[in-house]
């Protein structure tokens, strides 16, 4: 008899199985949704895991995945599975039956593919991707894979300064990945079936050839003998001193997803989406996604309906979103919002815009979307306190635009409004937050007037600002976490003291710790590799989930992981640069002028504030010109054509 | 403007039952992410549902008795009100043309009774036991079936409970056959409702204390039926058989 070696690409479900009556929400790990695309193994010679770095239930409604995972499927030769982030009882019983890190579509091992995709919407995601890879068996340091290895891709927003995590990964793309997942699955298919030239190297190399795409290993970073970067070059004559980011044009080109995942397990968000434009020129200097994804790019008013109409049919979601990153800016919204809700109206199925843009413009859309449904809670995001501070982050939103579309909404009917703010922004002083009790006290106040009810509520929810690449506040310092949590303090006492509008006012925040840890992730270089591998060594995991978090443990990792280098936490968050220090995502272009950024970030601090490039003349932050790109705005003037309702005659009785 | 505008409740103009089966990998969905899935088929296909009042309005379903998660079943009911006449055929082949994998709907009926859920008076389960010599669970069940009373406890919502897992316990017979796995013992459970019902992990704890058996794998439950009690046979009956019974419709 001999020994049969077990196939390394074989199914792991029947062993799997065994362990999911021992764990908790077994259903999330069995795949098997409605829309998931299985392929047969052998009908492709390219293979993606494309996988979010969260639990599932975050996971799954990412339009990001579900986007280049459609995308992917339907190229010929090329299949696309999923997997998310285990839950540490699965991991354990895992790795005590050996049984690898799985793909959701096929149970196949990760480590069968021949790339690993990995879509970062956030830092706090670094360690459930080492999780993940020490799982699959994937050696965790690039250097140490071999060419039958997947290559791992990281994308998403977090891939803007991919620097902290460049020793786990063998390339980042920065941008739109639709157009970048097609060239990428070229190259692997040609140097595959060309017999693999030059090994994985050789790989590497016609993957850095490739626009939009950055090998970290190519690259030397040279450090001052105070810390701070020298300079960033690469160590090969062929690739490129910058990677520039990728910019999708034509949005109706690309109705993606055009039938959305539904999920078996309960997901945080049980709704179908539909991108209804992509970028924002607002100009919010804190806001990393809006000055990452420039310029806007619309869809236009009926391929906003073609999608709509193609989730709900795929899907059977009672309720589709509207999603941007400021969806009220659409420029045809209102004829969007009403034909909608026409086109919907009585079918129980409704219509929702996670905008948080603050005029009555909105709150008129708010009532037209929720026609027919309740009118429960209406959020608007103010972000800064004061006047002045939002003038510093520019968010040109008064206390009298405030105080009128608050007013406006209780008059129609809307009982709770939520106000969305952030302490720790640069130039802020206690007083700044303070005024965040006065806000509210005041929309309290009208609210009751005009509803003539005492029946309303306001709630404060506030986030700790985080520096962010790409930003005009990349220079800024972080305010330090028992800093925050003292600014938070008070302003809590100052609210719970006010015995007249008080107990209408919820205050929700969090400390300042996990602002800490993501805020030297998200301003790291590649020094910050040895802390994230030291805290996930340290079981650091899931680190977005309050449960999961250890402050004490990155603290931990971090001073050994920075042993020797001369630079700490503190270096990394709490220190403001200057104007000639080169910052670690340097060469990632994202199409920004760096001397616009800091010019903004110098206006910033003069409380000078910024219009929309949509609406005044250019101000010349460099994206179109570097990328070759232009604002793809409306409107069309086409109309919402209504549709004839699903008819269900085929399943009436016929009347004898 | 009012808060929730009033919304005409138009009633049903007829009741379908259906018996689905939930196998293999959605065996691990819970009742609620079954009933998700079976909401948004029942959307998918544009069944016209009538929907309850109220401030959320739900599309009018109701679920009977539904199996805990982790355990397959050929035999779970519900019930649901349409605004216009469905032919349970066309429904039924509609449905399962678009239910998730695992979920199949096996039986539609124009509902004509009104007491199904005292209907379901006892169920009947399989119990595979890999792992488990088959000699070794009869001799269990005999032992299980020869004392009047075995106490268990399970955690309940209410808390921690104790009960007797014997009392409702109608017949317990190792039944596997020729074809089966080697190794693997097959318990069929006849088990009479009640509060708190008798649960076939609420028997493998009685088995587990009456005889020490300790199944080293996670054993594989189904539910077989649900219905009323043969006590002579002690089968289980075809809840549905009375909506059957009437004369249809225009025949």
């Amino acid at each position: 008899m001999t020994a049969t070696i077990p196939d390394p690409c074989a199914p792991v479900f029947d062993r799997l199985e065994q362990l999911l009556p021992r764990v908790q929400k077994p259903v999330q790990y069995v795949g098997g949704e409605v829309n998931a695309q299985v392929s047969e193994w052998g009908s492709a010679d390219v293979r993606w895991a494309l996988m979010y770095p969260d639990a599932y239930e975050v996971g799954l409604p990412n339009q990001g995945l579900q986007i280049l995972y459609e995308v992917l499927n339907e190229q010929d030769g090329t299949l696309a599975e999923r997997t998310y982030a285990v839950w540490p009882d699965l991991a354990a019983l895992m790795r005590e039956n050996g049984v690898p890190q799985f793909t959701l579509e096929s149970h196949r091992p990760v480590a069968a593919f021949d790339v690993l995709g990995v879509s970062f919407s956030t830092e706090l995601g670094y360690t459930n991707m080492l999780e993940a890879l020490d799982l699959a068996g994937i050696p965790l340091h690039s250097v140490d894979r071999t060419e039958a290895h997947p290559v791992v891709v990281a994308g998403g927003h977090a891939a803007f300064n991919p620097e902290p995590i460049s020793d786990f990964v063998d390339i980042a793309v920065a941008g739109d990945g639709e157009t970048v997942v097609l060239a990428i699955s070229e190259a692997v298919r040609a140097w595959k079936n060309g017999g693999r030239p030059g090994g994985r190297d050789g790989l590497l190399l016609s993957l850095a050839a490739l626009d939009h795409v950055y090998v970290p290993r190519f690259y030397d970073v040279e450090y001052l003998p105070d810390g701070r970067i020298r300079r960033v070059v690469p160590s090969r004559p062929d690739v490129p001193w910058r990677v520039a980011k990728s910019t999708l044009t034509d949005l109706d080109a690309w109705p993606y997803p055009r039938t959305p995942l539904v999920p078996i397990a309960e997901t945080v968000h049980e709704r179908a989406s539909v991108e209804i434009f992509r970028g924002c020129t607002r100009g919010c200097r804190f806001c990393q996604a809006g000055m990452i994804t420039r310029p806007v790019r619309e869809r236009s008013i009926t391929g906003i309906g073609e999608m709509v109409q193609a989730a709900v049919a795929a899907t059977g979601f009672e309720e589709v979103g509207l999603l941007s990153l400021s969806s009220a800016d659409h420029s045809e919204i209102g004829e969007v919002a009403k034909g909608l809700a026409d086109r919907y109206e009585g079918s129980n199925t409704s219509l929702s815009l996670p905008s948080t843009r603050v005029d009555a413009f909105n709150v008129d859309l708010a009532n037209e979307l929720s026609r027919n449904g309740r009118r429960s809670g209406l959020t608007f995001a103010p972000e800064g306190g004061s006047e002045r501070i939002r003038a510093v982050i520019n968010k040109m939103v008064t206390e009298e635009d405030l105080v009128r579309t608050v007013t406006t909404a209780y008059a129609a009917g809307w009982r709770q409004v939520k106000l969305y703010f952030m302490c720790g922004l640069p130039t802020e002083t206690d007083e700044d937050v303070l005024q965040i009790a006065r806000l509210a006290r005041e929309v309290i106040r009208v609210g009751r007037e005009v509803s003539g009810s005492r029946d309303i509520r306001c709630t404060v929810s506030i986030g700790g600002f985080v520096p962010k690449p790409h930003t005009p506040f990349q220079w800024a310092a972080q305010l330090g976490h028992e800093e925050t949590d003292a600014r938070l303090a008070l302003l809590r006492d100052e609210i719970r003291a006010d015995r007249q509008f008080g107990k209408a006012i919820g205050v929700r925040y969090h400390d300042g710790k996990p602002g800490i840890v993501e805020g030297l992730l998200s301003r790291g270089d590649r020094r910050v590799g040895r802390v994230i591998e030291q805290a996930w060594r340290d079981g650091a995991r899931f680190d977005g989930w309050s449960e999961h978090f250890s402050f004490d443990r990155w603290m931990t990792a971090a001073e050994r992981g920075l042993e020797g280098t001369g630079v700490d936490v503190a270096w990394f968050t709490t220190r403001e640069r200057q104007h000639d220090e080169v910052l670690p995502w340097d060469h990632i272009d994202s199409g920004l002028d760096k001397e616009w950024l800091w010019q903004d970030w110098q206006d910033a601090l003069d409380e000078v504030e910024v219009d929309d490039c949509r609406w005044t003349p250019c101000f010349d932050c460099g994206v179109c010109d570097q990328m070759g790109t232009a604002i793809e705005v409306g409107p069309t003037g086409r109309v919402l054509i209504p549709l004839e309702p699903i008819s269900p005659a085929p399943l009436l009785a016929t009347q004898a | 403007m009012a808060r929730s505008p009033g919304r005409e409740i138009v009633p049903p103009v007829q009741k379908l039952r259906m018996r689905y089966a939930k196998r293999g990998r959605m065996r691990f969905a819970s009742h609620r992410d079954c009933a998700r899935s079976f909401e948004r088929a029942l959307r998918r296909v544009g069944v016209p549902m009538a929907f309850s009042a109220g401030f959320h309005p739900h599309p009018k379903i109701s679920y009977a008795n539904a199996v805990p998660t982790g355990t397959s079943s050929e035999a779970e009911y519900l019930e649901i009100g349409v605004l216009q006449e469905c032919d349970p055929q066309a429904l039924q082949a509609a449905l399962n043309a678009t239910l998730p994998d695992g979920m199949e709907i096996m039986d539609v009926v124009v509902t004509r009774t009104s007491d199904l859920a005292t209907r379901l008076e006892a169920g009947e389960w399989r119990l595979e036991l890999p792992g488990i010599e088959p000699d070794v669970a009869r001799a269990a069940a005999q032992a299980f079936l020869a004392v009047d009373e075995v106490e268990v406890q399970r955690m309940t919502k209410g808390g921690l409970r104790r009960f007797d897992a014997r009392g409702p316990v109608v017949e317990l017979a190792e039944c596997s056959g020729e074809g089966d796995p080697e190794g693997c013992a097959i318990l069929r459970l006849v088990v009479r409702h009640g509060t708190p019902s008798v649960r076939p992990d609420d028997v493998l704890a009685a088995l587990a204390a009456v005889a020490d058996l300790a199944p080293p794998i996670p054993p594989r439950i189904t539910r077989l039926a649900q219905g009323p009690l043969d006590e002579n046979a002690r089968t289980v009956q075809d809840p549905l058989l009375p909506d059957r019974d009437e004369p249809t419709v225009g025949a």
